[in-house]
């Protein structure tokens, strides 16, 4: 019998499976559990964008040039250890086309971008009439738009079984199928174990990686937080010939769409090609809590933005439809830290539309906080002791 | 490739299908017969393949019959992706098939799909 | 709209339950992809050539369909996605040429569904299946009963199953030179070697002579049928040229030195079939505990209340017993209207035997382990995506891609145009004997994977324009391409 692991992480998602990478480097014996199998819930369902142009200044932009860094970084490293092969996680530097089809569009569009590159962003203002350098085949009722040349992608389960070949590969354990139900208390409070489908776990620490579930593992933990669902569906094209969609193309409208609190439907196209020629249209946004009906009035907005964007698309049959749950918490910042009343609980979730992209900032930050090492960014914004995480949590969890 | 010539099943274009509709294949024009599917005009033309896949360059034709595999795709009327076998040929359709791509390397397989019939 | 039933699949089952509910007063919309009704067991040549498979019985219940005043067919039309609605489900349809974009678009919000979509051929995978010329048993019967043409000159066919007699019998009728029939199973070469159970010998003595007859057929055209044999690999370059047979042991491995190569233009393959599931998974149907069919219970009820299911789509029995079935299914969707309906007695007499029968045909010609030794490493698992038997073992070992999403993700099998149709349950079934050897619990979930919410290919621009919401009637009465077959 192996001895009991430093640390559990609840949940082998992408940032799951970052924080237990960062972990294991940092030298501690992690096991990893998942009840289902590894990367398939929301990271299963991410379109793998790693993506700055998206976010507007303030402390998830800077977490997301972390990320940036972190996974250009990590990978090659991680290349090194376990070879190309199982370190293959289809990373392409492609960039991001944003542009605008209004007057009223162009105004927020270059405003946006203009506060973005104070921030440090590489944002490139583009003539409208240049832009069929980069992509031929979009539309030309181009009003605006901005190139973003660090935007990249990965393909999310690749990278999130990766990460996890990483933990095993340093010893530590992965198990499949195994529900985390509750922890066990030493008599002063603190985390001692635990209980799970298959048994207790002896540790002193837990991460709740659980994503859109982080909520109800919370509960179970005693500790709740407010981590809620947010609907994404996705289309997939067949394939097309290489070069139809170059970039990570959308509508500025998406920037809106992302910053929304609101329930209602809300779709702005995204549109990129995949390495294995596919093209992506997400994504939708809607809260419907755990409903996971694919909604044709959904998949129709969807169709009709990326049609509008690129016209030749029209005659392209739809492959497949999917979805998933963003998590997200009320103000819309991941949730990156210690329980403030079970000691050995930490929470890692919250990471909504962009779990992908800022898993490798958030697995480093994860382990600096636990090990008690040098945070590499200012933390206190994704405190879990912040009022939009705790303040009735008990009620809505 | 000699479309009008039925080497396989028994009857040719039946004298009584009057309305046969009259249709291109890769250009050669081809008289059908009336209720034919583009996978059965294919075949009985001697065809067996007609599109190569994009990884391997494989060749493909029919391989369900029932439009569930996506093996026998075509294009139609500048439409791609029409499976064949679901396909109805229409009067005055203009079917494409997708001859397999020359290799894109030196040494790889002969890129010569284009043939036919076994005649 | 409180009385329109939507029957999905004018197949045998979608038939009958057509009339059943018709003729108990619902209003039926009969929706299927075909041009004409009868699925695939009725499926009939291109007018011009004689009708010689329309037999009385077909014509009768074609002409009872066209002239019922309460059933309209809606023929070349697809239902590309089912979806739930308060009360029951919506479907959305397309009418027009198949996989043109100039289709017409329909909504119906039925008050009862009948899902009769049927089933394909499951093909199992081996070295050169994909090369041209090798097709599934179903894709020569359709080619044969619906275009009169031979798939090729010289053709062996392979697989398990009763189905593989009536293959043979067409492929003689369009003059094919029939090479030999390989039943991989090995059971006896005779009616009682495969009915050689109590239940099933009373249940299915009425197939007996169809049996004896086509025994007789090949016998006659001095072709061989032979039990414990299948086809191991297809050889060629641009298409099939020859294969090698092997004769098997019981669990499907090839007995050494049984080897041998025939020379041949084309290979049908068939090893059962597979449910079209997609329409049933969307309603939220349950499956059965093989997770590859839909279950039902006596009255042809799924376990989402008004969604009924008849036919292949419930189990595989035969187009009598999806026949039988669609009538209970009918009759039970009329029911479900508050219709007064008499209980269909005789047809669930049928179905009893039928479910019997069809229960001992499974148990006689299963699909054994041993086909999994068949694969060489550069044998593609899937065709789509040109994922091979090592790929799928690299993903499933180095990745510990474990549920079936991660799988396909990691691995890419199933991620193409047909969308695991064809490589789904193979693939589980490889992935699963892998993890069994790596002492893994396999949280495989089948269900899952036939979760296709676009259950027919459908265009961007299409979906574009799509309407969300039927039209005053449920749809269009006057829509010059809706046509009740001619
Ligand atoms: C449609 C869509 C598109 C997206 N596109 C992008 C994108 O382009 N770029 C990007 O950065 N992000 C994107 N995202 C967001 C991204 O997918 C998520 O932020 C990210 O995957 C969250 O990862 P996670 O590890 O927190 O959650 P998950 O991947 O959901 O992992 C949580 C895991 O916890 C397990 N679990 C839950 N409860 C328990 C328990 N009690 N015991 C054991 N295990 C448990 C679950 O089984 C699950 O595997 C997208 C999301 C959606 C829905
Ligand atoms: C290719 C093939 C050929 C066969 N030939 C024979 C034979 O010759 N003899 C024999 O005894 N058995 C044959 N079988 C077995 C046969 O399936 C059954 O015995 C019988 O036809 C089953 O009847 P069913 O009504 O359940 O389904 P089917 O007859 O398969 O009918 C299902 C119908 O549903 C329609 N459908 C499915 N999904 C949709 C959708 N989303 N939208 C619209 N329509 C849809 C299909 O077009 C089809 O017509 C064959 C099977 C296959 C796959
Ligand atoms: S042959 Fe399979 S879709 Fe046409």
């Amino acid at each position: 019998m192996a001895a009991h692991p430093d640390v559990v992480v609840v949940g082998a998602g992408v940032v799951g499976a970052a924080c237990a990478e960062a972990l294991t480097a940092a030298g501690l014996r992690v096991t990893v559990l998942d009840r289902g199998a590894p990367a398939s819930g929301t990271t299963a369902a991410g379109e793998g964008n790693v993506l700055v142009s998206d976010k507007e200044p303030g402390p998830e932009l800077v977490l997301a040039q972390h990320s940036l860094r972190r996974w250009r970084v990590l990978l090659p490293a991680l290349r090194e250890e376990l070879g190309p092969e199982l370190a293959e996680v289809e990373w392409d530097a492609k960039g991001g086309l944003v542009v605008a089809t209004t007057a009223a569009g162009a105004g927020s569009l270059t405003a946006f971008a203009a506060a973005q590159r104070q921030a440090g962003v590489r944002a490139e203002q583009l003539a409208p009439d240049r832009v069929g350098e980069l992509e031929p085949l979009l539309t030309p009722g181009i009003t605006a738009a901005v190139h973003y040349p660090e935007d990249a992608q990965l393909h999310p389960v690749l990278a999130a079984t990766t990460l996890l070949a990483a933990v095993r590969a340093r010893g530590g354990a992965v198990r499949a199928g195994v529900a985390a139900l509750g922890l066990r208390r030493a008599a002063g409070g603190a985390v001692s174990a635990v209980v799970t489908s298959a048994g207790d776990l002896p540790t002193a620490a837990v991460v709740n990686a659980c994503g859109p579930w982080a909520g109800a593992f919370a509960t179970a933990a005693g500790a709740p937080i407010t981590v809620l669902p947010r609907r994404g569906v996705v289309l997939v094209t067949g394939p097309l010939p290489p070069g139809t969609v170059r970039h990570k193309v959308y509508d500025a409208d998406y920037v809106g769409a992302v910053a929304s609190g609101d329930a209602d439907l809300q779709t702005s196209a995204v549109v990129e090609s995949t390495r294995a020629g596919t093209v992506l249209v997400g994504s939708s946004r809607q809260r419907v809590g755990f409903d996971d009906t694919i909604r044709v009035a959904v998949l129709r907005e969807l169709a009709r933005k990326a049609v509008a964007l690129f016209p030749v698309l029209a005659d392209v049959p739809v492959q497949r439809a999917y979805g998933g749950f963003r998590p997200y918490a009320p103000d819309h910042l991941p949730v990156i830290g210690p329980d403030p009343r079970v000691a050995g609980l930490w929470h890692v979730t919250g990471h909504e539309g962009a779990g992908i992209g800022l898993a490798a900032a958030t697995g480093q930050l994860l382990a600096e906080l636990l090990t008690g090492a040098e945070p590499h960014v200012d933390p206190t914004p994704f405190r879990v002791d912040r009022p939009a995480v705790l303040t009735g949590a008990e009620v809505r969890a | 490739m000699t479309p009008e010539a039925d080497h396989r099943g028994r009857p040719g274009p039946s004298t009584g299908d009057a309305g046969a509709p009259q249709v291109t294949v890769d250009g050669v024009a081809v008289t059908a017969r009336t209720g034919q599917t583009v996978a059965g005009l294919l075949v009985s033309a001697g065809r067996t393949s007609w599109r190569s896949t994009r990884g391997g360059g494989r060749p493909r034709g029919l391989f369900c019959g029932i439009g569930v595999c996506f093996d026998c795709l075509v294009e139609v009327n500048g439409v791609p992706d029409v499976r064949a076998c679901q396909r109805l040929v229409a009067d005055g359709d203009d079917i494409r098939t997708a001859p397999r791509p020359r290799p894109a390397a030196p040494g790889g397989p002969a890129g010569d799909g284009t043939r036919t019939g076994e005649a | 709209m409180a009385r329109l039933i939507a029957v999905v699949g004018a197949g045998p089952a979608g038939m009958a339950a057509a009339l059943a509910a018709a003729d108990a007063g619902a209003e039926v919309v009969l929706v299927d992809a075909a041009p004409r009704v009868g699925g695939q067991y009725h499926r009939q040549p291109p007018p011009g050539l004689a009708d010689q498979h329309a037999g009385p019985g077909f014509a009768r219940l074609e002409a009872e369909l066209a002239g019922h005043p309460r059933v309209r067919h809606l023929a070349e039309t697809v239902v590309w996605a089912l979806e739930p609605r308060p009360g029951g489900h919506r479907l959305h349809l397309r009418t027009g040429p198949a996989d043109s974009p100039h289709r017409t678009a329909r909504v119906l919000d039925p008050a009862a569904l009948v899902l009769a979509t049927g089933a394909h051929d499951r093909a199992l995978p081996f070295p050169g299946w994909d090369l041209p010329g090798v097709v599934t048993a179903g894709a020569a019967q359709a080619l044969a009963k619906g275009q009169r043409v031979a798939v090729g000159r010289r053709v062996l066919l392979a697989g398990t199953g009763p189905f593989l007699f009536p293959v043979a019998q067409s492929l003689i009728e369009v003059g094919a030179h029939l090479v030999g029939v390989l039943e991989a199973n090995r059971v006896g070469a005779t009616a009682a070697g495969w009915l050689a159970r109590p239940a099933a010998l009373l249940a299915g003595r009425a197939k007996l002579p169809e049996l004896a007859g086509y025994l007789g057929l090949l016998a006659r055209h001095r072709i061989a049928y032979r039990t414990g044999h299948a086809v191991l690999a297809a050889h060629g370059t641009d298409r099939v040229e020859a294969v090698t047979t092997a004769r098997l042991t019981r669990d499907w491995r090839v007995v050494p030195g049984s080897a041998r190569r025939i020379a041949v233009d084309a290979v049908c393959v068939g090893f059962g079939f597979t449910p079209q599931l997609e329409l049933a998974v969307a309603a939220g149907c349950d499956l059965d505990a093989t997770g590859t069919c839909v279950r039902v219970d006596i009255a042809q009820a799924t376990s989402t209340p008004g969604v009924f299911a008849a036919g292949e789509l419930t189990g595989v029995g035969g187009a009598d017993l999806a026949a039988a079935e669609g009538r209970v299914a009918g009759a039970s969707a009329a029911r479900h209207l508050g219709l007064a309906v008499p209980v269909p007695r005789a047809a669930l007499r049928q179905v009893r035997a039928g479910r019997g029968f069809a229960a001992a045909l499974a148990g006689a010609y299963p699909v054994r382990p041993g086909w999994r030794s068949w694969l060489t490493e550069d044998t593609l698992v899937c065709r789509c995506e040109e994922v091979s038997y090592g790929a799928l073992c690299q993903a499933v070992r180095q990745r510990a891609a474990l549920g079936g999403r991660v799988l396909r993700l990691t691995s890419r099998v199933g991620l193409g145009p047909c969308q695991g149709r064809i490589c789904g349950r193979n693939a589980a079934e490889l992935a699963e004997a892998l993890l069994c050897r790596a002492d893994q619990r396999p949280p495989l979930t089948p269900a899952a994977s036939a979760r296709r919410p676009i259950a027919a290919p459908i265009r961007l621009g299409e979906l574009a324009t799509t309407p969300t919401e039927p039209s005053e009637h449920g749809f269009a009465s006057t829509d010059p391409t809706d046509r009740s077959e001619a």
